[in-house]
């Protein structure tokens, strides 16, 4: 089992790319690695609640951890009532450590 | 988090120059937290990313909001790492920031900070190898 | 021993005419001079890089022209020559419209869902 943490820097309504990211997250979760999908910057936009928005609880379920930059998410007014079900804010640290642990990074 | 008395180390391959994107501070706020972790640091600056520690960069006033430049009070990229080389020393770490050569020759930006030094993908190659983990954060 | 590095390229012509190279193919290039046994996966618009007989010759502003264009298919081929793996998502190709007999020799096509398998056999996956 390998660790993995993807960022993703992007949000799904400006690129149609970013759903291959999330797809890949979910791809290498259901290989049995360990999967942390972490929006940052833009990529937050994605984590908050509405008709329109992906299905992290989906991704939840296949096995993917998806965390939200707490910054970014205060950066564009994103309070943690209005985030989607199956994200939680969190800082960089997270991505720090699991860089510490040997986790392959992937950012797009 | 990483062992006091050994620290791992951790490497960042940056891409973007200064003032064009949001990944550059993102990339300071991880190499920051790094620091603060108790991780060694490298990091490999490839092309625009070399002018991210150019020594002639400098502040201005800020008209539309009617302030000079003392109280525009605006860090440049070279403050950020200088910054961060100096938390690095304090907090008895290594922040190793390589610019590749040939992208600081190609863009005219030789003149660095301190503590920053010129290299090539040699460097990069150790750093990879001396590393729990290398990102890579992209331009586009 | 040499760490097995896969880059993956996504992002396509985006500063090879002012380079004269694709700067992550360069790089692959160069980190295997150095010892590191590196790889390429190209998706998205990279996948373009596999197609054969790109020109990018004839760049002239005033008297100063372009003597060395970018070369890029070229580039993967000598890579392949010095023993690297160049991939390509397979997808990505068909619904921009590149035959399979368009690609250069050498070229190994995979699919989306190969990716986990495929990242197994490498050290170290960097997506540019």
């Amino acid at each position: 089992m390998a660790r993995y943490v993807l960022i993703e820097s992007r949000d799904p309504f400006e690129s149609n790319d970013v759903r291959y990211f999330y797809e890949l997250a979910a791809s290498l979760a259901r290989a049995e690695n360990d999967v942390t999908l972490f929006l940052v910057q833009n990529g937050v936009l994605a984590a908050r609640a509405g008709e329109q928005a992906p299905s992290f609880a989906e991704l939840g379920q296949a096995g993917v951890r998806v965390l939200a930059d707490d910054f970014s998410l205060r950066e564009r007014g994103i309070t943690a009532t209005r985030l989607s079900d199956g994200v939680k804010a969190s800082g960089v640290e997270a991505i720090v450590d699991r860089l510490g642990t040997g986790a392959h990074a992937l950012w797009h | 988090m990483a062992d006091s008395d050994t620290p791992a180390t951790i490497t960042f391959v940056l891409n973007d120059p200064p003032y064009e994107n949001a990944r550059s501070t993102t990339a300071f706020r991880l190499i920051d937290t790094a620091i603060r972790r108790g991780f060694n640091v490298n990091v490999f600056a490839y092309e625009g990313a070399v002018a991210l520690p150019f020594a002639r960069q400098a502040p201005h006033a800020n008209a539309v909001h009617g302030r000079d430049v003392a109280s525009e009070d605006h860090p440049n990229t070279k403050d950020w790492i200088a910054a961060l080389l100096a938390e690095a020393a304090e907090r008895q770490v290594k922040l190793d920031w390589v610019n590749c050569g040939l992208c600081v020759d190609e863009r005219g930006v030789a003149e660095a900070i301190p503590g920053t030094r010129r290299g090539s993908p040699a460097d990069l190659a150790k750093f990879s190898e001396a590393s729990r983990s290398t990102l890579v954060i992209p331009t586009r | 021993m040499a760490e097995n590095i896969l880059s993956i390229v996504e992002s396509a012509y985006r500063a090879t005419l002012e380079e004269q190279d694709d700067p992550i193919v360069w790089l692959a290039h160069a980190l295997r001079a150095s010892g590191a046994a590196t790889h390429l996966l190209l998706r998205g618009n990279a996948v373009n890089y596999g197609v054969r007989d790109q020109d990018a010759s004839g760049l002239r502003f005033g008297a100063r022209a372009q003597t060395q264009p970018p070369r890029i298919d070229r580039d993967l081929l000598a890579l392949i020559d010095k023993g690297g793996e160049v991939f390509y998502i397979r997808d990505d190709a068909s619904i921009r419209g590149i035959r399979p007999d368009e690609v250069i020799p050498g070229l190994k096509p995979v699919k989306t869902t190969d990716l986990p398998a495929l990242f197994r056999r490498f050290d170290r996956v960097w997506h540019w």
